[in-house]
């Protein structure tokens, strides 16, 4: 088993939480992984990515190569068509369809989803309005993780028990919401 | 999750390495992508049980002689930068490798390729080389970890302080680490030694003797150097892969299905018998190296040889980060054709938080300057770089940590009217306070505007080492009168009383001082949130 995935976003939306929850389930399962982040300048609004390799072999590069990610998990939708040199012929995207901009020419809706479309089968997703209906619009990223979930290689009930460690100091009403977010978006992914 | 095994960025395992090698002190300036080490020995229960000292230093070189002075008493010492944090703190260094050390001594420094937060991509091995020290340059989380240990006991063994390099693939990248056993931490042992420690010319002639007469001893060390071993293969076409090269190389080989003979090199010098053999056995030798092409160009000599392909000859691109597919481009692979980046993407810059007191300041900034003929801004290292960026284009100057009062002075002694600059509170306590010095004593016509947030912003929000009133009490102490110390509040509703100061200042034929005091929103934040956490 190997997949490299690609966490696309805006510095501050946080992709580093979906990676982390991925990170632990990946570390219960006995895998190898590498995720390499972005720190620094680039957090302070700017494009941010991370690259995830989980395997049950040795990983040697912490950067995935060009046209060989299984995955672009993005949580804004210009930032998914960012990666794609990464992707490769079979790989999916999936993506939020809640826009960021806190920049200049930044393309229409319909421009991007007709990018988006010419990927195989994209995973398209109103991640605010589900984390709301879940309890909180701060959850659209566990969404993502719920919608990216069935394409990450590691069960959803491990993802779970994830986002149970990482929220749990929060409080219950806190993991309550994310597992919510979480379900809903893999209830898209698989419908 | 239990002890023996992690998921750590590489930069915590330098620290979880440290701390496990019976570490006493760390000291460090954050910089991307050095940071994390020292905030995760700051966090960590099992250094604060320890009594392992981790709070920030003003700059790298504060940073490093303390380091030094704790190894002089006999304890382990860690000292953390970024790679342009070592020009800094280059004069301890260099001559630290002449006095040699007494309890083992480590700079972890991290080096950033690509320049992704950095303004420059000097690789810090060559500073290893220029002090004749020993270098490690482990390959992955688990040997950075497993290094520090290497590190400690050969900096005690040779009497030498210890390179740790890593670049930022390594440092901010995650993986699972498995612990060793905590070892005891080193007794109070403080050297007498002036024969060492005094580098007066007859005491740092015989010193410098016995650096190069121990340089043997490093080669022949670096031949049973767990970081050095070569990688099983056959064939005509080798390749010497040094620190994180190794996993690109490994990475391409088993992708594509490449036959080589591969050398890993992880310690420095580099082990001589180890690239013999290679060079022996091989036709064509591909030089792997993240950062400068150091060791190609040695192999190269000066009047070349054909046999070695690397950065120097295009095989591998002069500049930036190394990556899977350039290497195995490198080693004649075709790349299969992948998708192109949509044409509608465009750049997302970063950029100043909303509500940051930045924002204000340049506003405020832009309008004073602006009513002159000459409107050049020099500055600094630190969030308000952004500055440089629209909507603002506020700033017209950022070289290195303080540069931008002493190239204000520069300039105004030059003639230029006015000669103002802005630097931020934790860049003016690292480098910003001598040059300060220098414009008093001359009495130079110069504006320094400091941006006080109360923080080093950039890096994650660490302590700032002067801020608030001890900025004033600096300012005063070095000289500058305390009619000429504004503060401002950067506030859209103080937009035209702040220009006004600015002009006041602007105008003023000698050093006055503007401090722009608004707390970072970010750790404003973080601390309401810290309060609210423990209020419940």
């Amino acid at each position: 088993m190997q997949k490299n995935i690609i966490l696309a976003g805006v510095g501050g939306q946080g992709i580093l939480s979906i990676a982390a929850v991925i990170d632990w389930a990946a570390l219960q399962e006995g895998l190898n992984l590498r995720q390499a982040e972005v720190h620094g300048m680039s957090q302070r609004g700017g494009a941010v990515q991370s690259h995830l390799r989980i395997s049950d072999q040795e990983i040697f590069a912490d950067l995935i190569g060009l046209g060989t990610a299984d995955l672009i998990l993005s949580v804004e939708p210009l930032e998914a068509l960012r990666y794609l040199p990464y992707l490769a012929p079979s790989g999916r995207v999936v993506t939020s369809l809640d826009p960021f901009v806190n920049m200049t020419g930044y393309p229409s809706m319909e421009e991007i989803e007709a990018e988006l479309g010419k990927t195989d089968r994209p995973v398209l997703v109103h991640a605010a309005e589900l984390a709301r209906e879940a309890g909180s619009a701060r959850a659209s990223n566990m969404v993502m993780l719920g919608a990216g979930a069935p394409f990450t290689g590691i069960a959803p009930s491990k993802l779970e028990a994830g986002i149970e460690a990482l929220f749990g100091s929060k409080g219950r009403e806190i993991v309550e919401i994310n597992i919510r977010a979480f379900r809903a978006g893999v209830q898209l992914s698989n419908a | 999750m239990n002890r023996s095994r992690l998921l750590l960025l590489g930069a915590e395992a330098v620290a979880q390495g440290a701390i496990d090698a019976g570490l006493s002190g760390v000291y460090a300036y954050p910089g991307t992508p050095s940071t994390e080490i020292t905030e995760y020995i700051q966090r960590s229960s099992l250094a604060r049980q320890r009594a392992i000292r981790a709070a920030w230093s003003a700059n790298e070189k504060t940073a490093y002689e303390a380091a030094l002075g704790m190894s002089y008493a006999g304890k382990r010492s860690l000292v953390c930068m970024k790679h342009v944090g070592l020009n800094v703190a280059a004069d301890a260094f260099m001559n630290s490798a002449i006095t040699g050390v007494n309890g083992g001594l480590v700079l972890a420094v991290a080096d950033d390729p690509s320049m992704h937060s950095s303004q420059n991509e000097q690789d810090s091995r060559v500073y290893g080389r220029f002090a004749m020290t020993p270098v490690l340059e482990p390959a992955s989380q688990q040997e950075l970890y497993d290094a520090m240990f290497h590190a400690f006991e050969l900096s005690e063994s040779v009497k030498l302080p210890v390179v740790v390099r890593l670049a930022t693939r390594l440092s901010h990248s995650r993986a699972g680490v498995e612990l060793k056993a905590p070892v005891e931490q080193n007794r109070l042992n403080a050297e007498y030694a002036p024969g060492r420690f005094v580098l007066m010319p007859h005491n740092a002639r015989a010193q410098y003797r016995h650096l190069l007469d121990l340089q043997p001893k490093l080669e022949a060390l670096s031949e049973s150097s767990f970081l050095n071993r070569p990688v099983e293969g056959r064939g005509p076409l080798g390749i010497i892969a040094f620190g994180i090269g190794y996993n690109y190389a490994m990475e391409a080989r088993k992708a594509h299905g490449i036959e080589c003979r591969l050398l890993k090199i992880g310690q420095y010098p580099p082990p001589r018998t180890q690239v013999n053999e290679l060079f022996e056995a091989c036709s064509e030798v591909l030089v792997v190296e993240e950062g400068y092409p150091v060791y190609e160009e040695l192999f190269r000599g000066y009047f070349g040889s054909p046999k070695v392909r690397g950065r120097l000859d295009g095989a591998l691109p002069r500049d930036g980060e190394l990556t899977t597919d350039l290497v195995a481009a490198a080693l004649g692979v075709k790349l299969p054709e992948i998708a192109a980046v949509p044409e509608i993407v465009a750049n997302r810059p970063p950029e100043l938080c909303k509500g940051c007191g930045h924002r204000d300041m340049f506003d405020a900034i832009n309008i004073a300057i602006r009513e002159n003929a000459d409107h050049h801004v020099f500055s600094d290292i630190g969030c308000y770089t952004l500055g440089a960026l629209p909507p603002y284009n506020a700033i017209h100057t950022c070289v290195d940590m303080g540069a931008s009062i002493t190239m204000a002075k520069g300039a105004a002694d030059a003639g230029l009217r006015p000669a103002v600059c802005v630097i931020g509170d934790s860049t003016f306590a690292h480098s910003g306070m001598t040059g300060l010095l220098d414009a008093v004593n001359d009495r130079a016509p110069v504006t320094v505007i400091i941006a006080d947030n109360d923080t080093t912003a950039m890096t994650g929000g660490q302590c700032s080492s002067a801020s608030g009133s001890k900025l004033v009490k600096i300012c005063l102490g070095l000289g500058v009168e305390q009619a000429r110390i504004r503060t401002i509040t950067p506030l859209r509703q103080h937009l035209d009383e702040n220009v006004a100061v600015l002009r006041e200042e602007f105008a003023y034929d000698g050093v006055s001082v503007v401090i722009v005091r608004r707390e970072c929103i970010e750790t404003a934040a973080k601390k309401k949130r810290r309060s609210a956490a423990t209020g419940q």
